[in-house]
């Protein structure tokens, strides 16, 4: 996994709240068994006009110019700003996939749905929750400025705008390292092989139903 | 010290590490897996060189992709190449790993939320995942049933653990008992209704109370599969008889004495009476009304003798902006009438509501009536190849296509469109389904969620109507 230390980049704005995965990526995407090349559909109903097709080339597509993403200040976004509850609905990775390859390395949003924020720090991407008020002003900024960037930096956990006000963001040591050493989390795991064994040879003797079904 | 929650009891039953930095290792007892989220962590399996931990705690089905028709062919009866290349990923991932795998062709097919329970795959007191947000579906069994991401599939085929930091505990009690013609779809919309799809983020939740308590196994999924739509990965119910009699016999579950012993285990999982929850909701049985949802997120939901809202009400700008953007979706007009929205089409099925007993209730309502003519299309989908069998042995196949009804193979569907059963744009559907995103059932598709007796009821009328009004 790519490794995250710091990030400094032009911000976009998505400004709806209960942003859903079916939104980020539309389920016809999802047919694909590569992790890769999700970008050009990354919001394709908002996107564009028509309906999209897997494996179709979209730069020749009616594009729908009033979606933030295909106005030229923000063709090169790599932070997204968004609202409330974003990425909630399915499972699907594709979602943080999507958003990766199009180029968003981070998304601030004052939340997010639990298994999609998880889902980021498996690809790279720092989700940040900021409260509402200071969002609603980076929304504000973002407006008045074109090109506005923010810097982020994961190991000191700050998020800095350009007049050089800087808020502070928690998130889990544990995904924090990860992320800050782009470490394969199941490596990590497997250096514990040995206690997994001894829980399952326990779990063996006082629940020996749940062993030898599936095979 | 206080009583443990049931929460508290699977997750101290499977930890097998606490780590210093709060994260800790949950062994899985279970993975259930399909062919939209499994491709690419047996690809990574495979690039880093990796063995899956344990074959036999892993089972797998195909079901978004799969049509709905003409299934004697088998794979190549799939018309969409692509969809065809993922279902065969599957198939070809799982022989390779010598994973158990009911094929397409194989009759205990269905979607995975519901072959999973109706197997004894899914057994009380079991840590669950599936590369599916609506794995919550086998909370209802007293289980730990998480939805988790690709990688995290790949995390658990190589290492038979989850990555997990503890939850909240969240108790949802609904009091009383529920009207005739009230079903568990209904209860679990109102639940979302009244705490929002955000209302359970970060928190497990625990759905109790008599009402709960007087549901069926199924009527229990119903409300489990949507603790994902309030927000909560993780939804449950305590084990009581009706969980237990459902599981006997079931072909993966315990036999003879090793029955005995887990019945004496599954006994006590349940919140002790001193258990102290962080967050409680609670709702009175008998003011639910039958649901349906009139906007694009799944808190968008009236009872049936409401109105679709007025914009002009609501004070907080975020949740306004939210309303308008959905009807103008929707096209529909404020302080419309419930009754007054108009169909196209009718879709039964989806592993919220696609079990015998969601299909006994809508062939009630449907027998000895019509599909109405304003209609393009009424379908039932039965969520296994299991379910449909039983189906027609009670004759419920012939009481929906005497109706107007299609009677369909088991697969996802029309609840998320991967196949060819989708909605036409602006068309306006009755789903018995969990999710009325935009574009969810078919590009520019509008969605109303549903239980399947009211779906029904709108079938044989062509708008929403109150189905107690056809029951008397
Ligand atoms: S029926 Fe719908 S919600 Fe359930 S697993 Fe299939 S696509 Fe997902």
């Amino acid at each position: 996994m790519r490794a995250f230390t710091q990030h400094q980049g032009v911000v976009a704005p998505m400004d709806r709240s209960n942003v859903d995965t079916d939104m980020i990526i539309p389920k016809q995407f999802l047919k694909s068994i590569k992790r890769t090349g999700f970008g050009p559909n990354l919001f394709d109903e908002l996107r564009y006009t028509d309906e999209g097709k897997p494996d179709q080339d979209c730069s020749s597509r009616p594009i729908n110019p009033d979606f933030v993403l295909n106005q030229d200040r923000y063709k090169n976004a790599s932070v997204l700003l968004a609202r409330r509850n974003f990425g909630c609905g399915s499972s699907r990775e594709h979602a943080p996939w999507a958003l990766e390859d199009f180029g968003f390395r981070v998304i601030i949003a004052p939340s997010f749905a639990d298994i999609f924020y998880n889902n980021c720090f498996k690809n790279g991407l720092l989700p940040i929750v900021l409260p509402e008020d200071i969002v609603d002003r980076l929304f504000q900024e973002v407006d008045q400025a074109e090109g506005y960037q923010l810097a982020v930096d994961l190991e000191a956990k700050t998020v800095t705008t350009p007049s050089g006000d800087t808020f502070t963001f928690e998130v889990d040591d544990f995904r924090r390292h990860c992320l800050l050493n782009g470490l394969d989390d199941i490596g990590v795991t497997l250096e514990d092989a040995e206690l997994i064994t001894a829980y399952e040879e326990s779990r063996r003797k006082t629940a020996p139903w749940l062993f030898g079904a599936g095979s | 010290m206080a009583g443990k929650t049931l929460y508290d009891k699977l997750w101290d039953d499977h930890l097998v590490k606490q780590r210093d930095d709060g994260s800790a290792l949950i062994y899985i007892d279970r993975q259930l897996l399909h062919e939209v989220t499994s491709p690419q962590a047996f690809e990574g399996l495979r690039l880093a060189g990796r063995k899956p931990w344990r074959i036999d705690a892993n089972i797998a089905t195909p079901d978004h992709n799969v049509p709905t028709t003409d299934r004697d062919r088998g794979v190549e009866g799939i018309v969409d190449p692509v969809s065809r290349i993922q279902v065969e990923t599957l198939d070809k991932n799982c022989d390779e790993f010598g994973i158990l795998e009911f094929k397409i062709k194989d009759q205990r097919q269905g979607i995975v939320h519901v072959i999973g329970p109706e197997q004894g795959a899914t057994l009380p007191g079991m840590s669950i995942v599936c590369g599916d947000s609506h794995t919550s579906t086998h909370g209802a069994f007293g289980c730990l049933a998480h939805g988790i991401g690709t990688s995290e599939v790949e995390h658990v085929l190589a290492t038979q653990c989850l990555v997990q930091k503890k939850m909240k505990n969240m108790l949802v009690k609904v009091n009383g008992k529920l009207g005739p013609g009230v079903t568990g779809k209904d209860v679990v919309l109102a639940i979302i209704g009244k705490i929002g799809t955000a209302g359970g983020t970060g928190h497990a939740i625990e759905f109790g109370g008599e009402a709960i308590q007087g549901l069926s196994m199924e009527g229990r999924m119903t409300i489990c599969n949507m603790s994902i739509e309030a927000g909560a990965r993780v939804g449950m119910v305590a084990v009581d008889d009706t969980t237990i009699e459902y599981v006997r016999n079931r072909p993966f579950g315990p036999k003879g004495e090793q029955w005995d012993a887990a019945v004496d285990y599954w006994r006590t999982l349940h919140s002790d009476s001193d258990a102290v929850f962080d967050k409680v909701v609670e709702l009175e049985g008998s003011e639910i009304q039958p649901q349906v949802s009139w906007g694009t997120s799944p808190e968008m939901v009236a009872g049936i003798d409401g109105k679709v809202p007025d914009p002009e009400q609501e004070a907080d700008p975020i949740k306004r902006e939210g309303i308008v953007r959905a009807l103008k979706y929707m096209g529909l007009q404020p302080n419309m009438a419930i009754t007054d929205i108009k169909l196209d089409r009718v879709f039964i099925g989806s592993c919220t509501n696609s079990r015998i007993e969601d299909l006994r209730e809508a062939a009630a309502v449907v027998k000895g009536r019509k599909v109405s003519p304003i209609l393009k299309q009424a379908m039932v989908v039965p969520g296994s190849g299991l379910v449909k069998i039983q189906a027609e042995q009670e004759g419920l196949d012939k009481i929906f296509i005497e109706a107007g009804l299609e009677w369909r193979d088991p697969g996802c569907s029309m609840c998320l469109a991967m196949n060819a059963d989708k909605l036409g744009q602006g068309e306006h559907c009755a789903s018995t389904s969990n999710r009325n995103f935009e574009g969810r059932q078919g590009f520019g598709g509008r969605t109303h969620l549903v239980s399947p007796a009211m779906a029904a009821a709108a079938a044989v009328t062509g708008h929403f109507v109150d189905v107690r009004e056809l029951m008397n």
